[in-house]
């Protein structure tokens, strides 16, 4: 802002300084009110059994040098006793293709309704956005009754196809939204000797589209990853399928208090979401307020 | 080369590109069996998933458009669009407006697990509006619809126009969007510690050891009703409150800075200026926020599955629908829940199809 600019430039008046001090703890306040449920997790994940049960996190922060405090134990107990090692790498063997798939599909989709002329392309075009909202509980129960009946009910197919179906009404409004904007002249230009409407989407719209589907791949890779209701019906609890978030509700469920066993889960279940996070932080933004609306 | 040759080539074409097309679904076929078969060594499993897949659909759209590509060429101008759009649609038709149409006229029937539908009329729904347990799942689910998004949007208000002012606003931001990135089931993890009561020694838990610092008992808050449902919904305002300080974040930026300072230069306080300059302005924000927030909330399964399973008078819509549909078996009552639940989200569907049609 301007004048704030004006401000630095003369010296602040006291009550000026108290109301800056004032405001600046107030945000550290709310920062450290939001950040501490994650850090006693985080912090209580490296304490030993014995020092959970006897003493709360905040003491292992005072005195961070006690002697057989720490430990990386209750990971390895967790990773390997536990499963969840098996259900990390089913996690990522359900997300990634869950990831992939919807994207591919909804990318060929918008550039067809984007930039082909077709009967009912008005009509298909309202349908995906009125099936944006609509919520995935209405489909669950003839969904999983028809799995089933053939035999998808715990296959990794069966999930990737189910994400996939409830991902792309957004993925595809989406991608239209970013696709329909490409200057027309861009297209016609590549319009030489032999290109299809194929090779055109596949040499100039898909890689023009990179932001939008890099955007909505973090938004549906974190769905996808942090989904337990999806995955318990279409996936279900055996250890050998579990990904991370039914395993991590089954712990709840089994050691409801052994906290050495749960926090370390807990943590085991966020790292790729907060590895994402970090590393990637203005998509991560971006494509979490583009998946807000998704049914 | 002369016309028979190319009639020729284009034979040969059509037949290679059918000749994949079974290739494909043989393939298919076959995978699917072998990822069925839980004695195929994971590794294995993993890496031919993952290559059918991923490759798979991508084989799919090339062979189809080959296949239309070898058509005369009045025929292919019609199919190529179809080429596109065909996956997408059958998707579509397949998982979401089939199985929706079959869950609203399962809703009208006495129907249960290993049973038929019968009786059809609308018991079902009676029953949502009437059975004692189902009441409290609504009043559960109306105290949601109005606490998460109530605070996490006047939260999230406060904090964008508080960090708009501060030096280190984005990583501030960045710590409060933080949860936005944990799953629902590591929420309640982290926040069933905060809320333990251990039963002997000390308390482990935050608010339990805060509440005996201060010369108290220890409380089970998961079984403190009514008041447990307000802990819930703590946890659901800590992950969404992020989402809401973003966006409002960028719209309170949007204030012109001229307009404060006429309203601060015609005498305005601070707080004047946030309810009579700052709130109208970024209204339409604030709707959008809401509306999102609600819609999300309507919906909230995972926190009480992991917290109480709907214990303690803790029961909400999607939970109860989901222990009537896939743990007692009783069809008919599960799906009447989820019809309710998506008649709950149809304004906000009618009102986006409205804008597009305006647009």
């Amino acid at each position: 802002m301007a004048d704030s600019l004006v401000i630095q430039k003369r010296k602040l008046r006291p009550e000026e300084i108290t109301s800056k001090v004032l405001l600046n703890l107030s945000v550290v306040a709310i920062v450290v009110i939001w950040t501490i449920p994650t850090f006693g997790l985080l912090i209580s994940s490296f304490r030993t059994p014995e020092a959970i049960n006897s003493t709360g996190w905040w003491t292992a922060v005072f005195h961070p040098f006690s002697q057989g405090f720490w430990t990386l134990g209750n990971y390895l107990r967790v990773l390997t006793e536990d499963q969840m090692g098996t259900a990390f790498a089913n996690s990522l063997l359900v997300t990634i293709p869950a990831t992939v798939i919807p994207i591919t599909i909804a990318a060929f989709a918008a550039y067809g309704l984007a930039w082909m002329n077709f009967l009912g392309r008005r009509l298909l075009f309202i349908l995906v956005v009125g099936l944006m909202v609509v919520p995935l509980q209405t489909s669950l129960l003839p969904l999983f009754r028809l799995y089933n009946d053939t035999g998808l009910a715990g296959t990794y197919l069966g999930i990737w196809l189910a994400h996939t179906g409830f991902g792309l009404p957004l993925a595809t409004y989406l991608l239209y939204g970013y696709i329909s904007q490409i200057p027309r002249e861009l297209i016609e230009a590549s319009e030489v000797d032999g290109t299809t409407p194929m090779t055109k989407f596949i040499y100039l719209v898909l890689p023009v589209s990179v932001p939008a589907i890099a955007s909505f791949a973090i938004f549906q890779f974190l769905w996808v990853w942090n989904d337990l209701l999806v995955a318990l019906i279409f996936l279900g609890t055996r250890v050998d399928v579990a990904v991370v978030t039914t395993r991590l509700s089954e712990l709840v469920g089994s050691r409801g208090q052994a906290w050495y066993v749960l926090t370390a889960g807990a943590f085991l279940s966020m790292i790729m979401p907060l590895i994402v996070f970090f590393a990637l932080q203005r998509y991560f933004v971006r494509g979490m307020m583009a998946g807000s609306v998704k049914g | 080369m002369s016309d028979a040759v190319i009639q020729k080539n284009r034979t040969v074409q059509v037949l290679l590109s059918l000749a994949v097309a079974v290739v494909l679904v043989v393939v298919f076929a076959w995978s699917f069996h072998f990822m069925r078969a839980a004695t195929a060594p994971r590794l294995l499993i993993a890496v031919v998933a993952m290559v059918v897949g991923v490759g798979g659909i991508w084989a799919l759209f090339l062979t189809a458009d080959h296949l239309v590509a070898q058509m005369p060429v009045k025929l292919r101008e019609i199919l190529r669009p179809y080429v596109f759009i065909t996956p997408a649609f059958l998707v579509l038709l397949v998982y979401i407006i089939y199985p929706t149409i079959r869950t609203v006229y399962i809703s009208f029937f006495d129907f249960t697990r290993g049973g038929t539908p019968q009786n059809f009329g609308l018991q079902n729904y009676v029953r949502a509006f009437t059975d004692p347990a189902l009441l409290i799942a609504l009043r559960n689910n109306l105290l949601w619809l109005i606490f998460v998004p109530l605070f996490s949007v006047s939260i999230g208000l406060v904090i964008a126009v508080l960090v708009d002012r501060i030096r280190w606003e984005k990583i501030a931001k960045s710590l409060i969007f933080l949860p936005m990135a944990i799953s629902f089931v590591g929420a309640s993890v982290i926040w069933r510690f905060i809320y333990y009561r251990a039963p002997f020694g000390a308390q482990i838990g935050l608010l339990n050891a805060i509440v005996v610092a201060m010369g108290g008992d220890p409380v089970g808050w998961l079984r403190l009703e009514p008041w447990n449902n307000f802990f819930l919904i703590v946890i659901m305002v800590w992950l969404q409150t992020g989402f809401a300080m973003v966006i409002l974040s960028s719209a309170v930026k949007g204030v012109p800075g001229s307009l404060l300072e006429a309203a601060r230069i015609d005498g305005a306080g601070e707080f004047r200026v946030f309810f009579q300059v700052i709130i109208p302005f970024i209204s339409g924000a604030i709707l959008t926020v809401t509306t999102t927030i609600v819609i999300l909330v309507l919906k909230v399964f995972d926190v009480v599955f992991v917290m109480t399973s709907g214990r303690f008078n803790t029961e909400v819509l999607a939970n109860m629908m989901y222990n009537q549909m896939f743990i007692q078996g009783t069809y008919g009552r599960g799906a009447a829940l989820a019809v309710i639940i998506f008649i709950a989200v149809t304004p906000v569907m009618i009102h986006n199809i409205r804008k597009l049609n305006k647009a």
